[in-house]
């Protein structure tokens, strides 16, 4: 029955002085390999860019996916109008630099409404992001998008699939999420359908930073402390960084040496006071710090389970 | 487990952080799996782990000592099982998980630990976990020892082709750390594991509760000269076996900038690859040598396995995604037809000669499991009977694939023998597989291209070949119809045949009952019969009530685009059963016909037919008709 060949007796052929693949250049490897299957199997695949530094390690990535060629598809950001402004000079110097295209999408409607995070909570982020994204899908046609989330980020991500699939609809169906083997990704969908995939699932905060610091890759200077104009409110510091900031009664911007450690709406983001102003002093930081990562992100203290939800709903 | 920081060496952080971070450069990688259940401690190992590799926050750990007072089990203590739950909720709220990844590292090892939590789903999650895994460590009560658990969760490790094994023999505290205990154990788990081809393994008696034998040697064991377990997890040697054996590469994207650039990309599955090393490129087996190892850091004097890269060849040969680049001297086979050992995850059955599709390493075919020869009982090991595969079954199988692939048995590399299937309706992956030999050559088979070809033996008809697949459920008027058709298309000097269920099922396929499977069976055979006929020039009508939507679309992937058109006889259950020309609505109905679609059995009516005939409005001359018009009008290729 056996028609194969006797197994090959084990040369020496294959003797390397090479060491062992550290854990970043097997994550590395990994990430490039799932661009390149979803890269294969789709119509119109795209990245969600969303400037800070887990983007930026994935736009590296992509870049190494598909070397030398460029990458083949866009970036897109939704926007919300209220990123730091070195973000969006930063989105800019990225675009050019890469050559890739960018596509910026700004919800129509919430523009419209003049939805902002003062007036409107919650509402806020329904309409710039998790609305905004699925308009931006609907309306380019994406079948796939690469999106910067990892395992370790919190307790309900540990089980995240690498693809993780929406109906028509962009709901997260449980039902529709299948079991990932190997290397192997069922790729397969129905008209209308499509799926985020996350190609940095299985690195950790300080798998990021340590590769951003061994490839030198650019990021966002608000990462680094500096001395910039905030208020104090609800324990949070939040950055002055235009006109649009509504001081409260009695509320005076002062100078302090501050950084963050997340990148996103400036109103909604709190800063930490630092003086860490190199890769090495923001990882001793981070490593000696006794809180976590998302605690600077005024949106995750809404409600309990609040990120499950929103992926529920179409959001990252 | 929430942000997995990691504070091993934390003196070394505030004191010299680039040392720290040239330290943490220089780790490897191993990933592992747990298996046990909860009584067997597993979540409080894991616990410990994370909790032992410093990566839990001060306020997680008020947080715990908290929860600890309040739920925990160990009496106020510490209980580290709470760390790792808390997926009990999202169980409850309908979320499958198959497996959850956490990850903590020590000074010489990043880690990635996969937990397969839940008894229901366990054969699928353990798969699923165990496919990525390096190494497995497997949980045993020392008071209960080795148990039918035990013994499925060793089988599926062996299974899957872990080669690292730990035996962590737990609660040593609760039978005093007797040695005795311990070494009867390891005698009695070595004569299994010896049955089911684990070669070796390492069992340590260690208190994950307490602490003992996790990161440093217990005082309590001081018979015990091994490992204690994290020592273990930080020295198995993995990589070294991967590379030591042939290159082998699945092209995943062809990498072509420019006319002047092209490169095949892919992550190198074993061995290693230097400028100048002969490659074949299979299944077409043309064979140049490699060129340059193409990355953005610049080019590489070589690469190795775990590698993603890009190569460029010396000649120009054709080479797609789906191929495998391989070392030229030691190439896989490649074959169509395989024995496979296929592990089932969809609440819907395998049904044998269904088609499925199959991916393997970057490649996708079309893929026809035979009945299972047997399956496995996962508890006693004992081969069963089985006519088809259901949730969380092993069987093994004959496969046979549309087109032949390069393979290497699963044992010697898992990226070119391990498969998924998936359903072509649902898009779910439906199962997994490992492959184990071809059944026979293939390489060599080549379908003789012929001269006269389809077209051909058409024109001389003076037509273009057609299936005109009618489907409906049963006293709909489809053989009525396909007559009045058949005679209409006569009339005009078409050359047609009529495939129907009283000439195939009382030749062909008498041997076939009207159980799922057999349906199945029955519509592939008629599906292939009308494609012959229809190799030959032929138009031909078939009329059978085909229920399922797989089957119809199998029929339409067997033929070319246009050939095949499918019609639906549309009628309501109610006027077909009033009909009942032939009573068989009305023996249904009284129990006496077991699996009559609309009664008993489902019919899936087809999404987007190319006609649908609404018997409603139109007498059955009417639909004929209909048909015809379509068939010979505007959408119809005129003759010649």
């Amino acid at each position: 029955m056996d028609a194969r060949d006797a197994p090959a007796p084990v040369t020496k052929r294959n003797a390397t002085a090479a060491p062992m693949l550290t854990h970043l250049q097997r994550l590395e490897a990994e990430s490039i390999q799932i661009f390149r299957e979803v890269v294969a199997e789709c119509e119109r695949p795209v990245m969600l860019y969303s400037i800070g530094k887990d983007s930026a390690v994935m736009l590296r990535l992509a870049i190494k996916a598909f070397y030398p060629a460029k990458p083949p598809f866009p970036l897109l950001h939704v926007d919300t109008t209220w990123k730091f402004r070195a973000m969006y000079e930063m989105r800019e110097r990225m675009a050019r630099e890469t050559g890739m295209e960018l596509i910026v999408h700004k919800n129509p409607e919430a523009e419209a409404r003049g939805i902002n995070p003062f007036d409107h909570g919650s509402l806020h982020t329904d309409m710039w992001k998790t609305e905004g994204l699925k308009q931006a899908i609907h309306k380019f046609g994406f079948d796939a998008a690469f999106g910067g989330g990892r395992r370790d980020e919190e307790k309900s991500r540990a089980k995240e699939r690498i693809l993780s699939f929406r109906s028509a609809q962009h709901r997260w169906d449980p039902k529709m999420q299948r079991p990932e083997l190997w290397r192997l990704y069922n790729t397969r969908k129905g008209q209308g359908e499509n799926f985020r995939a996350f190609p940095i699932s299985n690195w950790t905060e300080l798998d990021i930073w340590q590769y951003i610091y061994l490839e030198d890759i650019p990021i966002v200077p608000l990462y680094f402390a500096g001395e910039r104009p905030v208020v104090e409110r609800d324990g949070n510091l939040i950055m002055v960084d235009d006109e649009r900031m509504r001081l409260l009664p009695g509320e005076v911007p002062q100078v302090r040496s501050i950084r963050f450690r997340t990148q996103g709406d400036y109103p909604l983001t709190g800063a930490i006071e630092s003086t860490a102003t190199t890769l090495p002093e923001i990882i001793q930081e981070m490593l000696l710090a006794t809180t976590s990562e998302r605690q600077g992100r005024v949106i995750d203290h809404d409600q309990a389970a609040s990120m499950e939800k929103k992926k529920q709903e179409g959001y990252f | 487990m929430a942000p997995s920081y990691e504070v091993a060496g934390s003196d070394l952080i505030a004191e010299d952080i680039e040392a720290y971070l040239f330290a943490h450069q220089h780790k490897s990688l191993l990933r592992f799996l747990t298996c046990g259940s909860v009584d067997d401690g597993k979540s409080t190992l894991i616990g410990r782990l994370l909790y032992d590799s410093k990566m839990i926050f001060e306020d997680q750990l008020a947080a715990l000592e908290a929860d600890s007072k309040r739920l925990g089990t160990q009496g106020g203590e510490i209980d580290f099982a709470l760390l790792v739950d808390g997926l009990a909720a999202e169980r409850e709220q309908g979320i499958t998980i198959d497996v959850a990844y956490r990850f903590f590292s020590t000074d010489k090892r990043k880690f990635i630990v996969a937990d397969t939590p839940g008894h229901e789903q366990y054969t699928r999650n353990m798969v699923t976990g165990a496919s990525t895994a390096d190494a497995a460590v497997i949980l045993i009560d020392a008071r209960k020892g080795v148990l039918t658990q035990t013994r499925r969760h060793s089988y599926l490790v062996s299974l899957l082709g872990i080669g690292h094994v730990v035996l962590a023999i737990n609660k040593m505290d609760l039978v005093d750390w007797s040695q005795a205990r311990f070494d009867e154990i390891v005698a009695d788990y070595g004569v299994f594991a010896e049955k089911i081809g684990i070669k070796a393994f390492t069992a340590i008696p260690m208190s994950a509760l307490q602490g003992d034998n996790i990161t440093e040697p217990s005082a309590k064991s001081p018979w015990f000269a091994g490992p204690p377990l994290m020592r273990w997890l930080e020295d198995a040697s993995v990589e070294d076996d991967l590379r030591e054996k042939p290159f082998r590469m699945p092209v995943q994207w062809v990498n072509r900038p420019n006319l002047d650039f092209r490169g095949f990309s892919g992550l190198i599955s074993t061995g290693v690859i230097r400028p100048g090393d002969k490659v074949k490129a299979l299944p077409s087996g043309r064979e140049s040598s490699v060129a340059r190892i193409v990355t953005f850091s610049g080019d590489l004097p070589e690469a190795v396995a775990g590698q993603s890269v890009t190569l460029t060849l010396a000649d120009e040969i054709d080479v797609s995604r789906g191929d495998v680049l391989a070392a030229a001297g030691d190439p896989p086979a490649v074959a169509d037809q395989f024995e496979a050992t296929i592990v089932w995850f969809d609440e819907e059955a395998m049904l044998p000669g269904r088609p499925y599709l199959l991916k393997l390493g970057t490649r996708t075919v079309a893929a026809q499991v035979a009945e299972p020869k047997y399956k496995v009982n996962v508890n006693t090991l004992e081969q069963l009977a089985a006519r088809r595969l259901e949730l969380n079954d092993i069987g093994v199988c004959n496969l046979s694939l549309d087109a032949p692939i390069a393979f290497d048995a699963y044992a010697e590399n898992h990226d070119l023998g391990g498969f998924i299937l998936i359903d072509r309706i649902s898009n779910r992956t439906v199962g997994a597989g490992l492959l184990h030999f071809a059944l026979r050559r293939s390489q060599n088979i080549h379908w003789q291209a012929m001269d006269v070809d389809k077209t051909a033996r058409a024109k001389a008809k003076g037509q273009k070949a057609r299936v005109v697949w009618l489907t409906g459920l049963s006293g709909a008027g489809k053989s009525t119809i396909a007559n009045l058709l058949e005679k209409r298309l006569a009339a005009q000097g078409r050359h047609t045949y009529l495939l129907d269920g009283d000439n195939v099922r009382h030749g062909l396929n008498k041997d076939l009952g009207f159980t799922e499977a057999d349906r199945v069976e029955n519509i592939r055979r008629v599906a292939e019969v009308a494609k012959l006929m229809a190799d030959a020039g032929l138009i031909v009508l078939v009329s059978f009530i085909s229920p399922f939507r797989a089957e119809r679309q199998m029929a339409r992937d067997l033929l070319g685009a246009d050939e095949f058109v499918e019609v639906f006889v549309d009628t309501p259950i109610a006027d077909a059963e009033r009909r009942d020309v032939k009573g068989l609505y009305a023996k249904a109905r009284a129990g006496q016909l077991k699996n009559f679609t609309g009664v008993d059995s489902p019919y899936e009516p087809p999404e987007s037919p190319e006609i649908r005939v609404d018997t409603t409005m139109n007498t059955a001359q009417e639909a004929a008709e209909q048909i015809f018009e379509w068939l010979e009008g505007g959408s119809f290729d005129p003759v010649i």
